[in-house]
């Protein structure tokens, strides 16, 4: 379950700015996970709260945004909405598709005191 | 009613605040009566009967978040990874090593195809090899078998290799000026889809006698590959296998990776592997003397 190494790296990063942007406890963490992204959002959660125990960010609510899959279409000459990795083109069926936006996972922003 | 000890009453534990309010309290902090009721504490000039949640201190709205001290990050969760990988990718490109990441479903025949690979190589090439499965130094003692060196790396639970543990493989693995380094992943074909390595390439193994339909069930892995490679072609006489519909569905994923048809046991397409290795790998020796 890589899931699990990608809540370390969250953990990591949490930690990080904990000392950079002067904070000692998270409340809430808000992620945007893309739909052509390489996570499930529900195991990112369940694996953030094995993760983050014994952390500043143990307990912390875990807000996810999920980022819409696009694609440029090479035969229509466009940006498409694609859901799917294997989504033909909506309009003309294609799969010569070249994925632009929503594979991304990061860290947005949190909520600290 | 009290969150702490769930009792009717509004009380303060611990005596954390005095706020004497007919609703809930809280316990550790002292902000989330903003939310709760429609005056402020100092800093939230909103009007009774509108929460502008948008207007707050970090002038965004996340559900769910109040606006006491949002703090912005903006990082990538791989962003890590992907800096030990462009480091590796510096000191490959340094020694003109030219190198493949091998993924694949387990028993795809990865090991038996660098086992013959490397037999036919090296005589051309300095190979080396990081093999990575959870446990047993199996695979590095098969490839070791051939004479080219290699570095067991054992994920424990870990289910991919990461660039740090490719790192520390390299630091133990003398690197031959314009070899070839082979990185064999662990067999999922899942999870080393999202770790960049710093290889030139990844390079997915399918072997015929899995289903046709598994470059649409693992998407992520077959959109990361440059290259497929359909294993076991052997046997192609003995089953049902769809190689058109594979390499539609290959395609509909990721419409450039390349596809070639192979055998590690006969030993039938590898020419063309070979072929495919040997121009890649003079480019990568050539941009070293370019830069000498």
């Amino acid at each position: 379950m890589h899931e699990m190494a990608l809540c370390e790296g969250v953990v990591e990063i949490i930690e990080e700015e904990a000392k950079r942007q002067k904070f000692s406890r998270v409340r809430a963490v808000c992620l945007e996970i893309g739909a052509l992204s390489h996570v499930e959002p529900e195991a990112m959660r369940f694996c953030f709260d094995a993760v983050s125990r014994g952390t500043i960010a143990e307990l912390a609510r875990f807000e996810i945004i999920g980022v819409p899959g696009a694609a440029w279409c090479m035969p229509c000459g466009k940006t498409v909405a694609v859901t799917q990795r294997f989504d033909p083109c909506p309009d003309c069926g294609s799969y010569q598709l070249q994925v632009t936006a929503g594979d991304g996972l990061r860290v947005k922003e949190l909520e600290v005191e | 009613m009290c969150t702490v000890c769930g009792c009717a009453d509004a009380h303060d534990h611990k005596g954390e605040h005095g706020h004497d309010h007919h609703h809930d309290h809280d316990h550790e902090h002292e902000h989330e009566h903003e939310h709760e009721h429609g005056h402020d504490h100092g800093h939230h000039h909103h009007s009774h009967g509108t929460h502008d949640y948008g207007a707050g201190l970090a002038g965004v709205h996340v559900p769910g978040m109040s606006q006491e001290r949002i703090v912005q990050v903006e990082r990538d969760i791989l962003a890590k990874n992907d800096g030990h990988a462009a480091a590796n990718r510096a000191r490959l490109a340094a020694a003109g090593v030219f190198t493949l990441n091998f993924v694949s479903s387990p028993g795809s025949g990865k090991t038996s195809l660098l086992v013959r690979t490397i037999s036919d190589l090296k005589g051309r090439y300095p190979i080396a090899v990081v093999e990575g499965d959870q446990q047993t130094a199996n695979d590095a003692e098969r490839i070791r078998a051939t004479g080219a060196l290699a570095i067991q790396v054992n994920t424990g639970k870990g289910c991919h290799l990461d660039a740090h543990m490719v790192g520390h493989a390299l630091d133990a693995l003398p690197l031959a000026q314009g070899g070839l380094l082979f990185i064999e992943n662990v067999g999922n074909l899942v999870c080393p889809a999202a770790f960049d390595l710093g290889e030139a390439h990844k390079v997915v193994v399918l072997s015929v006698t899995e289903g046709e339909d598994k470059p649409l069930k693992y998407p992520d892995m077959f959109a990361a590959a440059d290259l497929m490679l359909i294993n076991k072609v052997d046997l192609l006489p003995h089953l049902d296998f769809d190689l058109a519909r594979t390499i539609e569905y290959a395609r509909r994923i990721n419409p450039r990776i390349e596809v070639l048809l192979v055998s590690a046991r006969t030993g039938e397409g590898l020419p063309a592997f070979y072929a495919w290795i040997a121009k890649r790998a003079e480019v990568a020796r050539n941009v070293v003397r370019a830069a000498e």
